[in-house]
């Protein structure tokens, strides 16, 4: 096996690791705040993919231009959803929130075949990103390094907000203990919403890279990648935003890895992989890596 | 300065504040003694808002002589800026947060920075302890650490009305009469002080007045001298055969 093949393969895993990443911090922002398991996060990867596709062809926007409103987009996304679906569910049972984010799945992915169709569309880059990039003799494109390079900085960016912050604050408040920061003049309606939208602006940046690194995009794209960040999430301790990062990473990495090193005939069973990691992981680690008990939690 | 007019709450199925009515004058200590389950927490949380009372009002009245406002009607965040801080049962600090954080968090709805500091100053010199630990989680403090934290946090506020509950809950003897004799200052210098208490003893003899709550109606009320006397309170809530 040549060196060129293996930094094949780790720039595949980071890239692939940034995308789980970005998705996987809003599901455990928003199950943070409100214990709430969002199953149409992965959607939004989809919406930030097709407003990206839409930009790119029909406006011909800069790049960075579309970067910001592939974020908005998803933010707004996120926005849209909290207020119609969870708000006015807001101290009903869990597994009513976790009912309704499924519908609104469903609803987002059949609003996609309905709009755009189930056809597959080709999402087009700009040439320089496709571009191949010499690293090390492997066999990689621009558009990789640009993924991980932009997945750090929105994810460090993120955690200042989160750490340094009068808003960012509140937030690490709300999700401790929602009734004691009412307490303390905390608007938690409105930190709840800053989670959904800053999770869904990174979701939606995630279908921008997704788009750009596989090629092509469809209205049902968000379901698998969504699921996979969920167990990244999980695997990194749910709630923990470092965790859902380094869950991301660990994931990408190893799903990777399991293709590229094993005899071909495996491949197919790289989803089998990533679920049965999920369940080792949790044996050993019931919280995840940086998850605290529930019993803490309570 | 607050009164409560015929409150009442249902949790579920439960009727739990049946016609409640009571009255927290301008700088006087209140409390509000009862047994478990007689409706003292669901009180306070619907004062504060936590709780949306099914019928009756909560008339507060910020400045004397100023207009009076029912919180019963209000978001808490409203109730935490008209003046208002309830420092909850169990002491609620946020553990992951910093000690200093947690001070920051109390004083959130201000915008006014030098008043911030000097506040998060003037906690310090409270309780120096809370200095020493400022960068430390919170959840690693000691029980009366985090109940020194849990009213120091209150104050940021700059409450006109400190509404404690259960302040003396699982603190050893000293640390209660040293957290006693701080409401009894705050008081002092002006506010106005509203508790839920399980010690009784300490209670009645903190309190200007107090109200004995049971099955979510009050069923007596006077000061605190006069119900300490009292021989049926006596014999329910303070442990002796009168």
């Amino acid at each position: 096996m040549s060196g060129g093949y293996l930094t094949d393969l780790l720039v595949g895993g980071l890239t692939l690791g940034s995308m789980y990443a970005l998705v996987a911090i809003g599901f455990s922002m928003i199950y943070g705040i409100i214990r709430l398991i969002n199953f149409a996060h992965g959607d939004i990867v989809m919406i930030g993919a097709f407003v990206t596709l839409g930009l790119v062809q029909a406006l011909d926007l800069p790049l960075p231009l579309v970067a910001l409103a592939t974020l908005a987009a998803g933010g707004g996304m996120g926005l849209i959803i909290e207020r119609a679906a969870f708000r006015p569910m807001r101290g009903a049972p869990q597994v009513t929130g976790f009912i309704a984010s499924l519908a609104v799945s469903i609803m987002l992915q059949n609003l996609g075949v309905l709009i755009l169709t189930a056809q597959p569309r080709n999402f087009v880059c700009p040439d320089w990103l496709s571009a191949p990039a010499r690293l090390l003799g492997a066999n990689i494109r621009v558009i990789d390094l640009a993924i991980v390079a932009s997945a750090l900085g929105l994810a460090s960016g993120l955690m200042l907000v989160i750490k340094k912050t009068r808003l960012g604050m509140a937030m690490r408040a709300t999700a401790e203990n929602l009734d004691t920061a009412r307490l303390m003049g905390i608007d938690v309606n409105r930190t709840i919403m800053a989670a959904f939208v800053m999770g869904s602006a990174l979701a939606g940046v995630a279908g921008f890279m997704w788009g750009g690194k596989f090629g092509q995009i469809d209205p049902l794209l968000g379901y698998v990648p969504g699921l996979k960040s969920f167990v990244a999430a999980v695997i990194g301790g749910v709630g923990s935003v470092p965790g859902a990062i380094l869950g991301g990473y660990l994931l990408g990495m190893s799903e990777v890895l399991f293709v590229g090193l094993l005899p071909p005939v495996y491949a197919p069973y790289r989803d089998a992989f990533v679920f049965g990691t999920l369940i080792l992981i949790l044996l050993v680690l019931p919280n995840g890596l940086f998850g605290t008990s529930t019993e803490e939690r309570a | 300065m607050l009164r409560l007019e015929d409150i009442h709450v249902h949790r579920g199925r439960t009727h739990v504040l049946k016609g409640l009515t009571l009255a927290v004058g301008r700088g006087e200590i209140v409390a509000l003694i009862g047994a478990n389950g007689a409706g003292k927490t669901t009180t306070l949380r619907t004062v504060s808002g936590l709780i949306r009372p099914t019928s009756g009002a909560v008339v507060y009245q910020p400045e004397p002589g100023g207009p009076q406002v029912d919180l019963s009607r209000l978001a808490p965040e409203k109730i935490v800026a008209a003046g208002i801080s309830h420092c909850p049962e169990g002491r609620q600090v946020f553990s992951s947060l910093s000690v200093r954080e947690n001070l920051l968090v109390g004083g959130y709805l201000r915008r006014d920075k030098e008043g911030i500091s000097r506040d998060l100053e003037r906690s310090f010199e409270l309780f120096p302890i809370l200095r020493e630990r400022g960068h430390q989680a919170a959840g690693s403090l000691s029980g009366g650490e985090q109940m020194m934290l849990a009213i120091a946090r209150a104050l940021m506020n700059r409450p006109k009305l400190l509404i404690l509950d259960e302040p003396s809950l699982g603190l050893a003897p000293l640390i209660v009469a040293r957290i006693f004799a701080l409401i009894a200052e705050l008081n002092a210098a002006g506010t106005t002080v509203f508790l839920v208490e399980q010690n009784a003893v300490m209670a009645l003899g903190l309190a200007h007045r107090a109200y004995v709550l049971e099955l979510g109606a009050i069923v007596l009320s006077g000061t605190g001298r006069e119900l300490a006397e009292n021989p049926e309170v006596r014999r329910a809530y303070l442990g002796s055969a009168a």
